[in-house]
C-alpha cells in the first residue's frame, strides 16, 4: 500500500492537477462561451474573442504547460520522488 | 553505449547542418529560378530532393533491436521529441487546410485551432508522465496491463484501429494530393508513389527511424509554412503580422461589410455551374455568431479536439520514447510550442491572403474589378484552368463581387505565394512542407496501428514465445499491409480529409479517454469497467454518427451535436459505464492497487518489465 510519503505528494499532485484543469477549461470553453459579449473589446486592435481564439489561448495552453510542470517538478522534489539525477536534457 | 550517446549529444550540430542545408538548397533552387529554370521542375526537385532525405535518415536508422523498434531506445531528448511529435501531430489537413478553412469558416472554425492545442494541456496534466513511467510499447499495453486480461487489451486495440485507420487514409490520400501536383502524375500513382516514400522512414527502424525522420519533417514544414508568410506581411509593411494586423483585421471586417457578405443558395450556384467544394466568402472574418447555439457549437467541437488529442495513440506513444518522466513531460510542453508556432500563424495567414484580394488599395484586388482584367491575370488562369477556382457573374455587370468569386480551401495556402507575387521557389517550398506534415503524420500512424498488431495481438496474445527476428518481422509485414489498405482506400477517394481527421479524434475519445484517465486518477476503477467503458463508449458513438451522418441515415442532430461532436455522445456514454460499472464490480487485487500506487510517482523502475 501507498505510504503516507506517497499519498501526501498524490495529494499535492491531483491540486496541481485541478488548478491546472480549472484554467484550461477557462481558456478552451468560458472564454468562448461569452465570445459574442468580449468580442467588442480590442487587444492590439484585434477584437477579444478573434484574438483569443487566433493566439491568446493558445499562448496561454503553453505558458500552462511549462508552469504546471515546473510546480510538478518542485513536487515531485520535495517529497523525493523525483527521477531526474542529471540536468543535461 | 557510448558512441550513442555522442550520437544524442550531437543532435543539434547534426540537425543544425541539415537546417543549414535546406536553407542553401532553397538558396539554390531561387537562383536557378532566376536563371530561368521552370516552374515544374523546381517543384519536382524540391519534393525528390527531400523524400531522399527522410529516405536516408530511414535508412541510417534501421535496427534489429525490440526496444529501439517499439520505443527508439528509449533516449530521444525533450526538445527533439518535442519536434518530432509536433510533425505526427500536424497533418496534411493542419498544413493545406487550416488556413483556407479560417479563410472561409471564420470564427466557428477556429475552433479547430483552441481544439488541436488545448488537448496538450490534458496530456501533459493526465496521461503523459505516467504512460512514460509504466513503459509500454503501445498504449493497448497500458490498457492491458493496468486492468488485466486479453479482452480489455483487444477492446483497445479495437478503438485504436478505428480511430488511426480512419486518420490514416486522410493523411495517405493528402500525401498523393501533393505528390501528383508535384511530380505531375495522376492522383492514383501519387498515393503509390506517397506510401512508397511513408514506409522507406518507417519499415526498417520502426519508432527510431520515425523519431529522426519526423525532427526533420518538422524542419521542412515550419520553414514551409513561416517563409511565405513573414515575406508577405513584410511587404505589406509588418514586421511581425501576429501582433501588428489588428488594424488589418478591422479593414477587412470594413470591407466586408462594404460588399457585403451574401451566402449564394445552392440553387443559383448550379445553375452557375460552380464545380463541388469551391466556396465565395459568406462569414465574417473576425465576427462572432450570434446566439447560446453558435457558442455551443464552438465549445463542442473544441471539446471534443481537445479531449480526441488525448486519446489519440499515435500521439501518446511519442511520449515512450523519452529518457525519464519528467522528461516526457517536459516534452508535452516542447511539443505544443512547436505546434503553436504554425497555429498561432495559420489566422495570420489566412488574414494576409484575404486582404490581398480585398483591399483596393493593393496592386493584387480583384474584388470590385472588371471580370475581363481578373481573369487575365495568371495565377487566376492557372488555378481556374485545374478548376480550383472560379469566376461566376451572378448579377451580370461586369464586376468581380464577394459573393462571384469561388475557390477551394486548399488554395489559400497553395496558390497565395503566387496570389501575392513570390517567386516560384515558394510554392516548391510550400509543397515540400505540405508533403513533410501529411508523411510525418502517416508514418506516426501506421507504426501505431502495426505497432499495436504485433505486439499486443501476435506477441502478447497469439504467440507469447516468438522470438525477437519474428516479432520485427511480423511488425514490419504489417506495416506494408496496412498501408497498402490505407493507400487503396484513399485511390477511391471515399471522404473528404477534413470529416476525417475529426472523427478520428471523436472515435479516440469515446472508447479511450475514460478508461486512460481513470487507469492512473481512480484505483477503484477495474477490468470490467473499463470494457464496458471501451465498448460501450465505442458502440454508442458510432450508433451517434451512423444516426446524424449525412452520408448515412441523416437524422436531425440532438442539441447540435452533429456527425464531426459525436465523441461528446460516446465519452458521456463511455464514462457512465465505466464508473457505474467499477462500482458494481469488486475492486482489483492489492497487487493491481500496488501498481497504480507505484505509476503515480516518476521515481523507481518502470511497471512493466519487457524481455
Amino acid at each position: 500500500m501507498a505510504s503516507p510519503k506517497q499519498e501526501a505528494h498524490w495529494a499535492a499532485t491531483k491540486s496541481l492537477m485541478i488548478i491546472t484543469m480549472l484554467l484550461w477549461f477557462f481558456f478552451g470553453t468560458v472564454v468562448f462561451a461569452f465570445g459574442e459579449q468580449i468580442n467588442h473589446i480590442k487587444v492590439l486592435g484585434y477584437p477579444l474573442a478573434y484574438y483569443m481564439t487566433a493566439q491568446g489561448s493558445l499562448v496561454a495552453f503553453v505558458v500552462m504547460i511549462f508552469w504546471s510542470n515546473n510546480r510538478q517538478e518542485k513536487i515531485d522534489r520535495e517529497f523525493g520522488f523525483s527521477d531526474e539525477d542529471r540536468e543535461d536534457d | 553505449m557510448a558512441q550513442k550517446s555522442k550520437f544524442i549529444q550531437d543532435l543539434p550540430k547534426i540537425y543544425g547542418i541539415y537546417t543549414l542545408g535546406f536553407l542553401g538548397f532553397f538558396a539554390l533552387m531561387a537562383f536557378f529560378e532566376t536563371q530561368g529554370m521552370g516552374a515544374k521542375t523546381i517543384g519536382i526537385l524540391f519534393v525528390s530532393f527531400t523524400i531522399l532525405i527522410y529516405a536516408i535518415i530511414g535508412w541510417l536508422s534501421r535496427t534489429a533491436q525490440v526496444e529501439a523498434y517499439y520505443l527508439a531506445g528509449r533516449q530521444v531528448p525533450t526538445v527533439f521529441n518535442g519536434m518530432a511529435t509536433a510533425a505526427d501531430w500536424m497533418s496534411g489537413a493542419s498544413f493545406v487546410a487550416m488556413a483556407g478553412g479560417i479563410y472561409f469558416g471564420g470564427y466557428t472554425y477556429m475552433a479547430f485551432l483552441v481544439g488541436w492545442t488545448g488537448g496538450y494541456v490534458l496530456v501533459s496534466s493526465l496521461m503523459a508522465p505516467y504512460l512514460r513511467k509504466f513503459g509500454c510499447y503501445t498504449v493497448p499495453d497500458f490498457i492491458g496491463t493496468r486492468y488485466g486480461g486479453n479482452f480489455a487489451r483487444f477492446c483497445a486495440v479495437l478503438v485504436l484501429l478505428i480511430a488511426s485507420f480512419t486518420y490514416v487514409t486522410a493523411q495517405i490520400n493528402a500525401t498523393g494530393t501533393i505528390a501528383s501536383r508535384a511530380l505531375a502524375v495522376p492522383f492514383e500513382v501519387g498515393v503509390w508513389v506517397g506510401l512508397v516514400s511513408i514506409l522507406l522512414c518507417s519499415m526498417l527502424g520502426g519508432m527510431r527511424s520515425v523519431t529522426w525522420s519526423q525532427v526533420a519533417q518538422y524542419i521542412v514544414l515550419i520553414i514551409a509554412y513561416l517563409i511565405p508568410v513573414f515575406w508577405m506581411s513584410w511587404k505589406l509593411g509588418h514586421i511581425f503580422p501576429h501582433i501588428s494586423m489588428g488594424g488589418t483585421v478591422e479593414k477587412i471586417a470594413a470591407l466586408e461589410a462594404q460588399y457585403g457578405l451574401i451566402k449564394n443558395s445552392p440553387d443559383v450556384l448550379k445553375a452557375a455551374g460552380v464545380p463541388a467544394g469551391l466556396s465565395s466568402m459568406s462569414t465574417p472574418h473576425s465576427g462572432v455568431p450570434a446566439g447560446a447555439m453558435a457558442a455551443w457549437k464552438y465549445i463542442s467541437l473544441a471539446i471534443c479536439m481537445m479531449v480526441g488529442t488525448a486519446s489519440l495513440p499515435h500521439i501518446l506513444m511519442r511520449y515512450f520514447t523519452t529518457p525519464s518522466v519528467t522528461s516526457a513531460r517536459r516534452s508535452v510542453g516542447w511539443s505544443l510550442f512547436f505546434i503553436f508556432l504554425l497555429y498561432f500563424s495559420a489566422p495570420m495567414l489566412a488574414t494576409l491572403s484575404k486582404i490581398q484580394l480585398l483591399d483596393p488599395t493593393l496592386p493584387t484586388a480583384i474584388i470590385g474589378k472588371k471580370i475581363v482584367d481578373v481573369q487575365a491575370i495568371e495565377w487566376v488562369k492557372n488555378w481556374t484552368a485545374v478548376k480550383q477556382v472560379f469566376i461566376a457573374d451572378l448579377n451580370k455587370d461586369g464586376i468581380l463581387q464577394l459573393n462571384e468569386w469561388f475557390m477551394r480551401d486548399d488554395v489559400v495556402v497553395l496558390a497565395t505565394p503566387e496570389v501575392a507575387g513570390l517567386p516560384y521557389v515558394i510554392s516548391g517550398l510550400v509543397a515540400a512542407g505540405g508533403l513533410a506534415a501529411a508523411m510525418s503524420t502517416a508514418d506516426g500512424l501506421l507504426l501505431a496501428i502495426a505497432n499495436a498488431i504485433s505486439h499486443d495481438i501476435y506477441y502478447k496474445m497469439i504467440d507469447p514465445k516468438a522470438s525477437v527476428v519474428a516479432r520485427l518481422t511480423v511488425a514490419r509485414a504489417l506495416l506494408v499491409i496496412i498501408g497498402a489498405a490505407a493507400a487503396y482506400i484513399a485511390a477511391m477517394r471515399l471522404t473528404g480529409i477534413l470529416g476525417a481527421v475529426a472523427w478520428a479524434f471523436d472515435f479516440a475519445m469515446s472508447g479511450l479517454f475514460w478508461p486512460l484517465v481513470l487507469g492512473v486518477w481512480w484505483k477503484r476503477a477495474t477490468r470490467s469497467g473499463a470494457i464496458a467503458g471501451m465498448l460501450g463508449g465505442l458502440i454508442s458513438g458510432t450508433w451517434y454518427l451512423i444516426y446524424v451522418g449525412p452520408t448515412f441515415m441523416n437524422q436531425t442532430p440532438w442539441l447540435g451535436i452533429d456527425n464531426l461532436r459525436f465523441g461528446i455522445i460516446g465519452a458521456s456514454v463511455s464514462l457512465i459505464a465505466m464508473v457505474v460499472v467499477s462500482l458494481l464490480t469488486k475492486p482489483e487485487s492489492a497487487a493491481v492497487q500496488q501498481m497504480v500506487d507505484d505509476l503515480r510517482i516518476p521515481s523507481g523502475k518502470t511497471i512493466i518489465k519487457h524481455s
